[in-house]
């Protein structure tokens, strides 16, 4: 009797715990997004004007910087560290590129050119900092913020920078963001409709495509993978931990000076006020990243979706009369869903093999 | 001195399907200090674990002076008169703290002790026990100021302020010199005499001679030999602990080949003896020695993970000094490391992006990796190896150990290779991969040196054709696999032979 009890216990079992982890693994895999495509139609049906080529691309700019800089802080995740300085890097870039064009008078391109070499400069010191006077990544970059948001004021006393304003010295600042550098924050392709796609959305999906093809297809982005989950093996099978490391802080660096160059280019003014929420923002599109499709570890696609969804959920509430005050407090509750999500989902999956 | 004192009775402990300890029973008798020597994965860390309270048993009983003994945490195994001094002797300092705090700091965690710190009784309660321990330290020190013995003899002797029944010294010289082990064995020779029973865990030969009464050896979870009286046989313990049994293994050894690396006058630290060794092309040489005895400081050295004190090392003819681990593969010699779930496996990596990991540039066109290739590759060396999987893109983490263990291997014979390093490479593997694992490395050995380095002696007897036997970070012996005098091997293990004759070392 005990016996058949067993079996039958057995056989009514047995199609329940193949279904269950099933269950759980398509909830991992595809919860996310799912969640994120009920979002759109719900916002289709409840917000009036949500559902359109405008408001997508409205979406689409509200996280261009966001996600370029999320995408950086992704490169660091994946070698096992963090990058805390991405968001005073943009306002640095942001300042330097209007401190060289307003005040020393100089071209677009130089402008241009001495940001993305201060980002990568910044990059190197903080991986430095990391792998050769082995201060921990968080603490590091933590350090770099802080001295980063000081040094942008010294060369203006604390004044934001625009063309009339009087520098430190007395004279006046004559010169002038160009129309080239402007274009970069305000000219918008054509696509389906006149005048649509504003750079910056350009910017974004060009760097995202690229990031997503470094990590994934190239062999430096599976040595940086490698690197993240095992450093010591990836030491003992001849990859120069170090070195790789010292690349992603520079990556890092370089994506948040194109976010800073662009936030320059949309406002036009070297704004002292401006980016305070960029880095919070961006770290919380890539730990949300970790979430899609399930994979548990930091990712460009993920990290894109992440922006994304925070991108969609703000516009959608706002169109429904959400207090503007509200938005950090949504954002928080969906990096600690999410994060949930990851965690202890794929900690059960893991344990349940 | 009280006998049985500790009775343990058929205690048993597995994880998963991994069975550590199976119906191990031991008596311990009070004043009597019980060496246990086990090989890595013998069990010994476990059993002690559930002695100390940290798991619980699956089956099985211990007695402690005639009262069941079941601690459900640390502290009450304490409370019951078990205490342990732990292997890693910064787990059981504060390093922060000073020497007063330290000896009491159990004291003060429990809940009696009232809120506020007293300052001037602790002070006093600490030199109290620190003069019954004769030990002679400013109990106002803080402990980071103090040297590693020191450390360890405040953790003894916190210890020792229970007023334990049973001591259990986990590898306590691991990291002490000569004279501050001495001091270390002083005390234990004091606790003796006070009729406690000590349980100490070691692989140095020279710690057990010196103070043991009684050596247990421990194998496969299970007691495999106790040796007691006046006289104690050490090589018996050591043959018990790494269980030679026989295996039905067939060497035939085949024509050696032209030299592969001529090792000169190697020294591997400071102070230890410099020897010679050269390796042939087709020739897979065993290196063994116990723990400690400079196994893994010589398989570093020709890998270029640290530089040997001297000597030098010529690779194919011209000089060799790998400067780190990239060189090493550079220059055609390729290591499997050991403890692979350290050191080895990349865990969010399926099977085919582990094999190709040291190789990623022969798999890749301009950076971007032809998976395509990765994948035929990876399949290629799943049927070589025979490693059971669901397919070349399942989690390593999915695969039992001995198909991960051969795993890393197919990693680095997927090129070819001047000198292969194996590093334990039969750890947590079950009989048949280590089988496996001995005849693929013997099949492929035809273009290269092989150097394994194993501690068990029957796994050395399975894949040599020649070994040599290492003690004191130098070589001491070496064997033709060929009716090997199994007492002469482990003289050479145990260092016994080292002084008196050196053996084998003409072959």
């Amino acid at each position: 009797m005990s016996a058949d009890a067993k079996n039958l216990g057995a056989t009514l079992g047995e199609p329940k715990q193949s279904q269950g982890p099933k269950l759980i693994d398509l909830a991992i895999r595809y919860g996310f997004l799912t969640l994120l495509l009920g979002l759109v139609i719900f916002f289709s049906i409840f917000a009036d004007g949500f559902a359109g080529p405008r408001s997508a691309v409205f979406i689409f700019q509200s996280v261009a910087i966001t996600g370029i800089l999320a995408l950086g802080v992704t490169c660091t995740l994946v070698v096992g560290g963090f990058d805390l300085s991405i968001g005073s890097v943009a306002t640095s870039a942001m300042m330097l590129a209007a401190y060289v064009m307003v005040v020393m008078e100089q071209s677009a391109v130089v402008a241009i050119l001495a940001c993305l070499a201060m980002g990568a400069a910044i990059g190197f010191i903080n991986g430095m900092l990391i792998v050769r006077f082995k201060v921990p990544d968080l603490l590091a970059t933590l350090g770099m913020m802080f001295l980063l948001v000081g040094l942008q004021r010294i060369p203006t006393e604390g004044r934001s920078i625009s063309t009339g304003m009087t520098l430190p010295s007395g004279e006046t600042a004559n010169g002038t963001f160009s129309a080239f550098f402007l274009s970069m924050g305000r000219h918008r392709f054509d696509f389906i409709l006149e005048n649509l796609i504003p750079i910056s959305v350009v910017f974004l999906i060009v760097i995202g495509i690229l990031v997503w093809a470094f990590l994934e297809l190239t062999r430096h982005g599976r040595l940086m993978y490698a690197i993240g989950s095992n450093e010591r093996a990836a030491a003992l099978t001849g990859t120069n931990v170090n070195r790789y490391k010292v690349y992603a802080y520079m990556i890092s660096g370089v994506l948040a000076s194109v976010g800073g160059l662009l936030l320059a280019a949309r406002l036009g003014r070297g704004d002292i006020a401006s980016g305070t929420n960029l880095l919070l923002d961006a770290v919380a599109a890539a730990l949300i990243g970790f979430a899609v499709l399930g994979a548990a570890k930091p990712n460009a696609f993920g990290t894109a979706m992440g922006a994304l969804f925070v991108g969609i959920l703000l516009q959608g509430l706002t169109m429904m009369n959400a207090p503007y005050y509200t938005q950090d407090f949504i954002k928080g509750a969906v990096l600690v869903v999410a994060l949930v999500f990851t965690f202890s989902l794929s900690a059960r999956r893991a344990g349940g093999h | 001195m009280e006998p049985q004192l500790c009775r343990i009775d058929g205690l048993e402990k597995a994880f998963g399907h991994n069975r550590v300890l199976r119906s191990f029973s031991l008596n311990l008798n009070g004043g009597e200090v019980t060496a246990l020597m086990g090989a890595n994965g013998a069990g010994k860390s476990t059993l002690v674990k559930i002695l100390s309270g940290v798991f619980k048993r699956d089956k099985g009983t211990i007695s402690l002076k005639g009262q069941p003994f079941l601690p459900e945490t640390p502290a009450q195994a304490m409370r019951q008169g078990v205490v342990t001094v732990h292997q890693h002797i910064n787990d059981g300092v504060i390093p922060d703290l000073d020497v007063a705090s330290n000896l009491l700091i159990d004291r003060l965690a429990e809940p009696e002790y009232g809120f506020m710190l007293k300052r001037g009784h602790m002070f006093t309660e600490a030199r109290k026990i620190a003069d019954a321990m004769g030990l002679d330290i400013d109990v106002r020190k803080p402990v980071s100021d103090l040297g590693v013995a020191d450390r360890q003899l405040i953790a003894i002797a916190r210890a020792m302020s229970h007023e334990p029944s049973l001591l259990i010294l986990d590898e306590p010289t691991s990291s002490l010199s000569a004279s501050e082990a001495e001091r270390l064995f002083d005390l234990v020779e004091t606790l003796k005499h006070r009729g406690v029973a000590i349980l100490y865990i070691s692989h140095r030969m020279s710690d057990i001679r010196r103070i043991a009464d009684r050596i247990v050896s421990m194998r496969d979870g299970e007691v495999s030999g106790v040796f007691e009286g006046e006289k104690l046989d050490y090589e018996g313990a050591v043959n018990a602990m790494l269980g030679h049994t026989m295996t039905d293994v067939d060497i035939v050894i085949p024509e050696q080949g032209v030299p592969v690396l001529d090792l000169q006058s190697m020294q591997l630290r400071q102070g230890a003896t410099p020897f010679d060794l050269t390796l042939h092309d087709n020739e897979v040489v065993v290196v063994t020695g116990l723990l400690g005895s400079g196994k893994t400081a010589f398989a570093q050295a020709l890998f270029g993970l640290s530089k040997p004190a001297g000597g030098s090392m010529v690779l194919n003819g011209a000089s060799y000094q790998p400067g780190n681990a990239q060189q090493a593969i550079g220059s055609g010699v390729f290591m499997s490391a050991k403890d692979r779930t350290d050191n080895a496996i990349v865990a969010d990596f399926d099977i085919s992006r582990n094999m190709s990991l040291p190789f990623l540039p022969r798999f890749s066109y301009a950076g971007f990796i032809k998976r395509r290739e990765e994948l035929t590759s990876a399949r290629d060396l799943i049927e070589a190896l025979a490693v059971v999987c669901q397919s070349e893109v399942e989690d390593i983490n999915t695969l039992s150990g001995g198909n991960q263990q051969k795993v890393m291997l197919a990693r680095w014979l997927s090129q070819s290779c001047k000198l292969l390093l194996l590093d334990e490479p039969f750890q947590g593997v079950d009989i048949r991969s280590r089988r496996d694992i001995g005849t693929k490395v013997r099949a492929t050995a035809k273009g290269r040196a092989t150097l394994v380095f194993v501690a068990e002696l029957d796994e050395a007897f399975e894949v040599a054709d020649r070994i040599v036997v290492m003690h004191d970070h130098s070589i001491v012996a070496e064997f033709i696999n060929r009716n090997v005098d199994l007492n002469e091997v482990l003289a050479a293990v145990t260092g016994s032979a080292s002084e008196a004759t050196n053996t084998g070392i003409a072959a």
